[in-house]
């Protein structure tokens, strides 16, 4: 509990004051107001603004269900940041690991048929497992020949895109009759079924069911963190390999097992993207879900609960800006700003604390990676 | 992976770079964008598209994105100088935006729903099913089974590639062209070949041996970048096909054929490009001297018919194929000798009317 207040302080301190700088920034974009000198009105657009931000991500089913559909794929790949963030390892390689796991999940869903119980886990654990091995290449390449992982994840993230593009104009994926690259659908058995599936003709609420694998998911990483030797052992290598090795861990063999875990969950997260919100897969299937994964992970501090409240502010501002953008003339590129406002503002005192390379207490909550000498 | 870089979005890091930074923008930024606002006061009284809404949603590049999106939103403003019709847009910043935004603009009872690109389909078919009384057009898509009332906007875009060819093959010195694409799906590949038919045909016509690079017809395959966003593949496929002697290069490959642009004026005009899509020594005024000419597709105008037969009350499931014909499709000289631009004008002719098939 003191966790979450915690977390919870940090993440909406950030928030408040990247919202007065995106007033600001809203005001200062606003020429015509500002030509008139009529300041009223820009107050009004700023208020317009975060009115319809914030009713666009909570208010009303429709929002909410944004929000959530949103949250579900950033909340998983933001795990698979967060896991190889706690043994100390930066993985940038998400988004590859989600267009492995997401093509696994389609392949899955499309060849199999059976009753939907049956259909739906199964292509979620393909995709998680699709994931794992691809993002476990990136820790045995670090484990047996000491190849950076940051290097390699970058690397792999574009033989992933690649290679999607590849399956996608093979006959086995591309949809009949399409030319261009996509992919046939998945069967509705192994499609994930909708939130508010039970209220008739809302074909407008597309929240599914991946929210609940992502938030069991979540609880995995806090059981795997908390109660498991595994769950230590990685604390332990992230925190300082050199005593964990001494102790007895190897740090190889954990390395490989924290990218398997960081390539499930963002496995994962292609699978209830293919499986959930499209019903099929496309080359811009992992988006920049892979990216912002890494500032949710930072923003959550890597702890369970925190990955989760990054998650669904970032899903949130997703969603509400989308409404921003229909009722207001600020463009969507603000939410962007925004996000990178609000990591910003987390990071700034961890920065300077590296920087002026001051060591104190509040510096083990951050991020604990190995740098290149490492 | 971040590619969305308008000017709004421009607008704002600055402005966001200036706050803290501490350092305040000049005043001169701002004299620039004043203008825009200020041309649509006008009253439209007797124009027809009165209480029409038009509506576009763009795909993930943004609608300033010098490309397809770009170009669909410039024939929105035609449609609401030249009709009168109100518009509205919507960018996506990820797939995940598709569905929610062509909801957002079903809620808002617009009458025509333009989307751009084959990314928006499935969503764009679904939002079209759902909403049975909204005109639905989609850019460089067809539906297949067709929908009532949405309609694909697509190009002949083989023809002034054909065209363009011819020309190359026309001006060329070394006896030796080039093209290549973005990525291997049709609507790229039917410009190379296009491209290489028509020197094939300035081949059988003067009994000239020009030789195409980067696209063999009789395969149906060729050199392609992998991508549309690398300047720098842009380069080294035209620094490839300049060592193999081609000195008119063809790139339909959008960004990536800036690439080849900045190679073609780093090699003092030994070689030359031509452009694709618009005309590029316009919109790519840095290096317009290497360009001879450009292949139009001219999407502006198929939004703008769009819009018009919304306004005229049709709602039809036909796709709007743009050829040569109905000026669609198109060519733009920017350097071409008069004698071999009316030889090219007049295969055109050609195409446009049937005699000439490709």
């Amino acid at each position: 509990m003191k966790e979450l207040i915690k977390s919870l302080r940090y993440t909406f301190l950030a928030l408040l004051a990247s919202l007065l700088v995106g007033a600001i920034i809203i005001v200062v974009t606003d020429i015509d107001a500002l030509k008139s000198g009529d300041f009223g009105k820009a107050f009004s657009t700023v208020f317009t603004a975060y009115k319809s931000l914030f009713q666009g991500s909570f208010w009303g089913l429709r929002s909410i269900s944004n929000t959530i559909t949103g949250t579900t794929p950033l909340l998983l790949s933001g795990l698979a940041v967060s896991v190889a963030f706690k043994a100390g390892l930066f993985n940038i390689g998400a988004t590859g690991q989600m267009l492995a796991g997401g093509m696994t999940a389609l392949w899955v869903g499309f060849t199999m048929t059976g009753p939907g119980w049956l259909q739906v886990p199964l292509a979620v654990i393909a995709g998680a497992i699709g994931g794992a091995l691809y993002g476990g290449i990136a820790g045995v390449l670090k484990a047996r020949t000491g190849a950076h992982e940051v290097i390699t994840t970058i690397m792999l993230n574009s033989i992933a895109s690649f290679l999607v593009l590849w399956l996608l104009k093979t006959t086995t994926f591309q949809r009949e009759g399409r030319p261009d690259p996509i992919s046939k659908l998945v069967v509705d058995e192994a499609r994930l079924p909708r939130l508010f599936g039970f209220l008739d003709g809302r074909s407008d609420l597309v929240a599914h069911a991946g929210f609940f694998v992502a938030l069991l998911a979540t609880f995995a990483y806090w059981y795997l963190l908390k109660r498991t030797t595994l769950g230590f052992e990685l604390r332990a290598t992230g925190l300082n390999s050199d005593a964990a090795k001494y102790a007895g861990m190897k740090s190889k063999s954990l390395t490989v097992v924290a990218m398997l875990l960081a390539g499930g969950f963002a496995g994962m997260a292609g699978a209830t993207e293919v499986l959930g919100t499209y019903g099929y897969a496309s080359t811009s299937l992992a988006g920049n879900i892979g990216f912002d994964a890494i500032a949710v992970a930072l923003l959550g501090q890597s702890s369970p609960i925190g990955t989760l409240v990054a998650a669904v502010l970032f899903g949130a501002l997703q969603a509400g800006g989308r409404s921003m953008q229909a009722n207001t003339d600020v463009p969507v590129d603000l939410i962007i700003v925004l996000r990178a406002l609000i990591v910003m503002f987390v990071a700034a005192p961890l920065l300077v604390k590296a920087m002026f390379r001051v060591k104190s207490q509040v510096t083990s909550q951050g991020q604990t990676f190995r740098g290149w000498g490492g | 992976m971040i590619k969305r870089k308008g000017l709004k979005s421009a607008a704002l890091a600055i402005a966001a770079f200036s706050l803290i930074a501490g350092a305040c923008g000049s005043d001169s930024d701002t004299a620039t964008e004043e203008t825009t606002a200020e041309v649509t006061e006008e009253t439209y009284a007797a124009l027809p598209g009165e209480g029409i809404l038009a509506c576009q949603v763009t795909d993930t590049g943004g609608v300033d994105d010098k490309g397809f999106n770009q170009i669909s939103y410039k024939g929105m403003q035609d449609a609401e100088s030249t009709l009168g019709v109100e518009i509205d847009l919507l960018e996506s910043t990820s797939d995940a935006d598709y569905a929610p935004n062509l909801q957002n603009f079903a809620d808002k009872g617009c009458n025509i729903i333009v989307t751009v690109g084959f990314l928006l389909g499935d969503a764009t078919k679904a939002a079209a099913e759902a909403n049975p009384s909204t005109n639905y057009a989609i850019v460089d898509s067809a539906f297949d089974p067709p929908i009532a009332n949405a309609r694909g906007l697509v190009f002949a875009t083989d023809q002034p590639s054909f065209m363009a060819g011819y020309l190359a093959a026309g001006m060329t010195t070394t006896g030796v062209v080039g093209t290549f694409g973005g990525i291997n799906i049709p609507p790229v590949s039917i410009f190379m070949d296009g491209f290489a038919k028509g020197v094939a045909y300035y081949n059988e016509q003067k009994g000239a041996t020009v030789k195409v690079l980067g696209w063999d017809t009789a395969k149906q395959d060729g050199t392609f970048a992998g991508n549309f966003q690398s300047l720098d593949d842009g380069k080294n496929i035209a620094k490839s096909q300049a060592d193999e002697g081609a000195d008119i290069i063809f790139p339909v490959a959008g960004p990536v054929g800036l690439g080849s642009a900045q190679f073609a004026m780093e090699s003092g005009g030994k070689v030359k490009i031509i452009g694709v899509d618009v005309d590029m020594s316009v919109s790519n005024p840095d290096a317009a001297e290497v360009y001879i000419a450009s292949v139009l597709k001219n999407i502006d105008a198929a939004v703008l018919a769009a819009i018009t037969d919304t306004v005229n009350g049709v709602t039809t499931s036909d796709n709007y194929v743009g050829t040569l014909a109905n000026g669609g499709v198109g060519v733009a000289y920017t350097a071409v000798p008069a004698e071999l631009q009316a030889e090219v004008e007049a295969i055109g002719q050609g195409i446009a009317d049937g005699t000439i098939k490709i």
